[in-house]
């Protein structure tokens, strides 16, 4: 197992039973990485918030607390499993596997070394992107079945956030995919010389921000506004079904992180250390500013975060896909630097132009 | 467009209204507050508040106990202003019966309701971002500093909440000797935390867009709903007890009484702020002042007042509060009423609330920054 982590190839399919045998072997791999990861990256998530707030974060279970998501699992699973009377039994019950299980899939096309990867899809970008519309159906359905007035409240906003991100995400997507020329993530890992953080900022700063939208991390989360609709769409959950949506929140948050990684900071590629090593190092990367963001940041609310998609991260995204189209056509050969500072320029000229500086007033980006 | 889509949406099919229930538990009424909303959509069209969910009738325990037992239960009005209702209710009691404090007990007394006012402003901003959605950061920013002046009241009192402190006459205790330097070590570094808190929140775009020219409640209507406190002083009015009514040597202290200009929840959220570093002011002032001597003029433990009545009011923190006690010449008093400033700040909560989204009701209402403990009594 550890060997086949630190070779760059894929399991050989002229072995017998080869395909078989590569489909099990990563398909383990990746529920049990992403399953583990869960568990660390809770613990990394309550300790770094605690940084933040100037407390220490979980530290009684076992060293510096590292158990305490263990214990805190342990607690979980042996609640009572309550399903409210009239809530709709059948929806309610499949709702937390409709949103755990595109989170799992989406993993199969992101390479964790060179070619290796699950599925090797040449169209691995729309199916992240068709696999991730799924979750909000999923969260749409248990805050629908719940029969809890707060759970559908949450549910229409899922609706209205989710679709609504879901685009700006897409089109941030494009100007990378007319760059390397493929769909397939191993090819763009493959094309990343310079990290393509570098050459579409404007992608990454609308990629992150709406992938932030999509898993209903601060400061989007509108869902599960503890504030406002106490848990959100979860609010009639318990035990295993309430642990499944606490898992698929962050099983969401590293697979963005990991797809962030992945198309935008260079994926698996890195010096002496192994490829996985550095696909998790990038990873947690992601995932500290994802809770950075968190620790930082007040919730918009539920129109300026509809504002900000159409009328902010859409014509951005639009523009940089001119943009990148033009050079493309344009002046293919232009050197690295030229393409990433014009793009860089668009950014910084955009953001500015729609900031408050410029508007009388000082009314704000969502407002309408 | 957006009205054409309104229209077009009425024409084709109805929508109901749902009723939701804001409380009595619900993580953003700061207690067990309960509010009876229409929403639609996310738009609240009719909003009903309901309180009495923690009624204790501590106006009428007062009825049955002497007027020294009855400082404790104002403790528990507003139980983070434990001081300043002490305070109150004792000014009431010696306008009645005519005691004299001496002076050094006096400007414990303003040292107290000071470091009770930065406390529980402390903990109003701090909520008020909560319910923002800060994901507790801020708050804990506070929470370490309100720590501290927590630690100074516990020195001086031995509680750490509830301090019962304050007694006919002056305070219970002189200060302890290790409270004057603990509370300089405070004065120093508050400055530079202030600055941080305002730094950091001030002209964050999202508490911006969030809080400017929202919740807004205009001058006149502050007024005729009786509203006191930051939430009348962020509408422009100059309004502040310790100004218009001085009492304890505050017309001797050298203060600012900081007003808004929109009345909406940033300028509540400014006004607070800026009464930190005034009481911080205050407090200065009243250390470099604080006169030797005793702390205690002693009543009898079973005293009784004259007949009469008297009303006595300070500025507390969340607004005008004020005790009126009526006495029959017994050792009872025959009636006490508290004036609750979070009860009467409430009153214009219903028209501060409809037409605004769901979201936004949860922020006037914690920019109000009321206390179970006091609306209920």
């Amino acid at each position: 197992m550890m060997e086949f982590l630190s070779s760059p190839a894929s399991i050989r399919s002229d072995l017998p039973f080869g395909f078989w045998l590569h489909l099990l072997v990563f398909s383990i791999g990746i529920i049990a990485l992403l399953l583990t990861s869960v568990i660390i990256f809770i613990w990394f998530e309550r300790r770094l918030v605690g940084r933040f707030q100037l407390r220490l974060g979980p530290n009684r279970a076992g060293p510096i607390g590292i158990f305490q998501s263990v214990a805190d699992v342990i607690k979980i699973l042996t609640k009572e499993d309550i399903i409210p009377t009239r809530a709709d039994k059948l929806l309610f019950w499949l709702a937390p596997i409709i949103s755990f299980s595109p989170v799992v899939v989406t993993l199969a096309v992101v390479p964790v070394a060179g070619g290796a990867l699950l599925a090797d899809l040449n169209v691995g970008i729309l199916f992240i992107m068709a696999m991730s519309s799924i979750i909000s159906v999923g969260v749409f359905t248990a805050g629908f079945a719940s029969y809890n007035k707060y759970s559908l409240l949450s549910s229409m906003r899922v609706v209205a956030q989710l679709v609504s991100y879901e685009i700006p995400l897409i089109l941030s997507l494009v100007g990378v995919v007319m760059l390397t020329g493929s769909l397939s993530l191993d090819d763009m890992v493959n094309a990343q010389t310079i990290p393509f953080i570098l050459l579409q900022p404007v992608g990454f700063f609308i990629f992150f921000i709406a992938s932030l939208a999509e898993i209903s991390r601060s400061p989007f989360d509108l869902l599960e506004a503890d504030s406002e609709l106490v848990a959100g769409y979860n609010i009639e959950y318990s035990g295993m079904k309430f642990a499944t949506f606490y898992l698929t929140e962050y099983c969401e948050a590293i697979v963005l992180s990991a797809i962030t990684a992945t198309v935008f900071l260079g994926g698996w590629q890195g010096p002496w250390l192994p490829p996985i090593i550095w696909l998790l190092l990038k990873i947690g990367l992601v995932f500290s500013v994802i809770v950075w963001i968190r620790a930082t940041l007040p919730r918009l609310r539920v129109d300026q975060v509809m504002g900000f998609a159409w009328k902010f991260l859409l014509p951005l995204a639009v523009l940089n896909i001119l943009i990148t189209g033009l050079f493309i056509t344009l002046w293919p050969e232009a050197p690295a630097w030229i393409n990433g500072s014009a793009n860089l320029l668009l950014l910084v000229m955009y953001v500015l132009i729609r900031s408050r500086f410029f508007r009388p007033g000082g009314t704000s980006v969502g407002a309408s | 467009m957006v009205i054409l889509s309104e229209r077009t949406m009425k024409v084709t099919h109805s929508t109901d209204s749902v009723f939701i229930n804001l409380g009595p538990v619900h993580p953003s009424t700061h207690g067990v507050f309960r509010m009876r909303a229409h929403v639609d959509g996310e738009v609240i069209t009719e909003i009903e508040p309901i309180f009495g969910y923690l009624h204790r009738g501590i106006e009428k325990l007062a009825e049955g106990k002497s007027y020294r037992q009855i400082i404790p239960l104002t403790d528990r009005l507003d139980y983070v202003s434990s001081m300043t209702n002490n305070l109150a209710y004792c000014m009431a009691v010696e306008k009645l019966a005519g005691i004299e404090v001496p002076e050094r007990a006096v400007y414990i007394r303003v040292i107290m309701s000071e470091l009770q006012r930065i406390l529980s402003h402390l903990l109003g901003i701090g909520s008020f971002f909560n319910d923002m959605g800060t994901f507790f950061t801020p708050f804990f920013y506070m929470f370490v500093q309100k720590e501290k002046i927590t630690d100074l009241l516990e020195m001086v009192s031995g509680q750490r909440l509830l301090y019962n402190y304050m007694r006919f006459g002056g305070v219970s205790h002189d200060l302890p000797d290790t409270f004057l330097p603990a509370l300089n070590r405070f004065l120093r570094e508050m400055p530079a935390e202030i600055d941080k808190y305002e730094h950091l929140l001030n002209e964050n775009e999202i508490v911006l867009a969030r809080s400017k020219n929202v919740g807004v409640i205009s001058r006149e209507m502050a007024i005729n709903s009786s509203v006191s406190g930051p939430v009348l002083r962020a509408t422009g009015v100059n309004w502040d007890i310790r100004k218009v009514d001085p009492y304890s040597y505050y017309d001797l202290f050298d203060f600012d009484v900081p007003v808004g200009t929109k009345g909406d929840c940033y300028d509540r959220y400014r006004v607070r702020i800026e009464e930190l570093r005034q009481s911080l002011r205050i407090l200065e002032q009243a250390i470099s002042k604080l006169p030797a001597g005793r702390v205690l003029n002693p009543v009898p433990l079973r005293f009784r007042p004259p007949a009469g009545e008297a009303y006595s009011h300070v500025e507390s923190n969340k607004g005008e509060l004020g005790f009126h006690v009526i006495s029959d010449g017994s050792d009872k008093p025959y009636r006490l009423h508290v004036r609750a400033p979070s009860l009467l700040n409430l009153s214009a909560l219903r028209e501060m609330l409809i037409g605004w989204k769901l979201a936004d009701a949860i922020i006037i209402f914690g920019s109000i920054d009321i206390c179970l403990g006091e609306v209920d009594r």
